[in-house]
């Protein structure tokens, strides 16, 4: 008997007969008719931050400028999460087929796939695939040229204003918003920029039907989601399951049955206490998340997991804004300190306080989201953190 | 000399000469010769039309275009949570045995450099290592000698 509450899909990783079939389908529709159906469809950004990626079209195609760029943001970077990989090496096609479907609507020539360094290994079977897909799209008449890019080992090139700053040849310093990207992206023209996973959604959004998409999931959280579920689980790996579950159904599903933590979102995500699995939902109304679940059981230190996040934060801050530079050097010493009994307890109440400072004040997303971890494991892991 | 003169002059012709070919050009002379001599860097500022230090920061914000003498294979074990909680020390331990080196270290032969790295998107294999652009994932301390002694026999034929 199944007694899950969580519901798997097979729409990602599905084969499909033919996928350039759904390429010729979608092209006989108009941009805007395509555009449209995207945002009917409720489809949600799956690189984490959950931008409507319909509206993220719309609003680019509406930019007069007559050189646009389409990015497939393929530097996944988040610790915890791996699902980009495996789409890559399982349906390129159907990720080529949503870039292709991107420039036809936004009315882009070039589009590129930004691949991080740690995946060079992916390329020797990509390239040939993606000349393939050109000349096929060549033959349809359609002027869309895809291109490859690699990023050389840096975790926040997956910011997307730092990545346009890698691609035009420097320091990957993510810039002041806004402009967005929809406005001046790449080589400062519109740029519409998509995870790998929201542009395989949107070509089996083009296979299968809107309607077909909305079935599944919640107001909030249409469809399904890739997960990358890892830590102490008995079957780590990557599912696709419908969005909008309870963390206690996930944990259910996935723990150990000694699941003390589940940390949602990655590195930069949220980390949810036992106490909480029953009432905290993973999706947009709840806790969203990029793809990253990791699980911890009772025999792991908090305190260490913390020091672990704030390492790899403090190597891949670009360092160009203050209260990240410098703001994560004092968290990781912070905690460090008190563990030494150098500094009192009440010391946590500080780092908390610095914690929501990087969070006002830092100009990107690392930053700003390292109280996400910060905040969640403190607060719920005080006595760990202290002694 | 003239070989590196040749190599970049190729890999500028091929990606061109305007500031977007920047990484690309130093991705391929990395790929090449593993990492990024301060004559290199001095070539691909001239060809580019660029000051040589607006091209030597650029570099030295990734962590893959070393610009520092790497060894002929850069091992980088995966430091990050999973990893860290499916037992990289051992991994490390291992390798610095077998190596006779420490982290950030190159053998004197210059056949070996060992780095830690951020987390590469294996979490549910770990630990997991690269050697150059190759993976090895679900190792224990055994499999990563094992693997460093096929490269050391391939070294040596």
């Amino acid at each position: 008997m199944d007694t899950s509450n969580l519901k798997k899909v097979d729409i990602i990783f599905s084969k499909v007969d033919n996928p350039l079939q759904i390429l010729d389908k979608a092209l006989q529709k108009s941009p805007d008719d395509i555009i449209n159906e995207i945002i009917d469809s409720g489809l949600k950004g799956r690189g984490g931050a959950g931008f409507p990626t319909g509206l993220k079209w719309k609003f680019t195609k509406n930019e007069d400028s007559d050189v646009k760029y389409v990015i497939c943001n393929a530097d996944e970077g988040e610790p915890g999460t791996f699902k980009d990989r495996q789409i890559i090496e399982e349906v390129p096609e159907k990720i080529f087929i949503g870039m292709a479907l991107a420039a036809y609507c936004i009315g882009a020539k070039e589009a590129y796939m930004y691949l991080r360094g740690e995946y060079n290994f992916l390329k020797k079977d990509i390239i040939p695939k993606m000349e393939w897909f050109n000349n096929e799209i060549k033959n349809r008449g359609l002027d869309v040229t895809l291109y490859l890019r690699s990023g050389s080992g840096a975790y926040i090139c997956g910011e997307e204003s730092a990545l346009f700053e890698s691609m035009e040849g420097k320091r990957g310093e993510p810039r002041n918003k806004p402009p967005y990207p929809t406005k001046a992206g790449y080589n400062n023209k519109p740029t519409s920029i998509n995870n790998v996973e929201t542009l395989v959604f949107v070509t089996m959004i083009q296979h299968l039907g809107v309607e077909e998409f909305k079935k599944l999931g919640t107001k909030d959280s249409r469809g399904s989601k890739v997960f990358s579920i890892s830590g102490d689980t008995p079957i780590p790996g990557i599912y696709e399951l419908e969005l909008g579950m309870k963390v206690s159904d996930f944990v259910r599903e996935f723990g150990d049955g000694d699941t003390k933590a589940v940390q949602i979102g990655g590195a930069s995500g949220f980390c949810v206490p036992r106490k909480n699995f029953e009432n905290t939902i993973i999706g947009f109304e709840g806790i969203p998340t990029g793809g990253s679940v990791m699980l911890f059981n009772s025999s792991r230190s908090m305190y260490n997991i913390l020091h672990n996040y704030l390492d790899f934060f403090v190597e891949e801050s670009c360092a160009q804004c203050t209260p990240c530079r410098a703001g994560l050097q004092q968290l990781l010493k912070g905690i460090e300190a008190i563990k030494r009994r150098e500094k009192p307890a009440s010391y946590l109440n500080e780092l908390i306080k610095l914690s929501q400072t990087m969070k006002v004040a830092s100009k990107c997303g690392l930053g700003q989201s390292v109280a996400n971890p910060f905040v969640s494991i403190v607060e719920n892991f005080k006595e760990e953190i202290i002694f | 000399m003239q070989e590196q003169n040749e190599l970049i002059k190729i890999l500028v012709e091929k990606h061109g000469r305007t500031r977007n070919a920047l990484m690309p050009i130093l991705q391929d002379i990395v790929a090449e010769k593993q990492f990024l001599e301060p004559s290199d860097i001095a070539l691909v500022a001239e060809e580019l039309d660029l000051s040589a230090a607006d091209v030597y920061g650029t570099a030295t914000f990734y962590t893959f275009l070393d610009t520092v003498p790497r060894g002929k294979n850069v091992i980088r074990v995966c430091k990050t949570i999973s990893c860290y909680m499916s037992g990289k020390d051992e991994i490390i331990n291992a390798l610095e045995k077998v190596l006779n080196i420490k982290v950030g270290d190159t053998t004197v032969d210059k056949q070996f450099t060992l780095l830690t790295a951020n987390c590469m998107g294996w979490c549910h294999k770990g630990p997991v290592m690269l050697i150059n652009d190759d993976v090895y994932h679900s190792l224990t301390p055994e499999a990563a000698i094992e693997i460093v002694q096929q490269y050391k026999e391939k070294s040596k034929n």
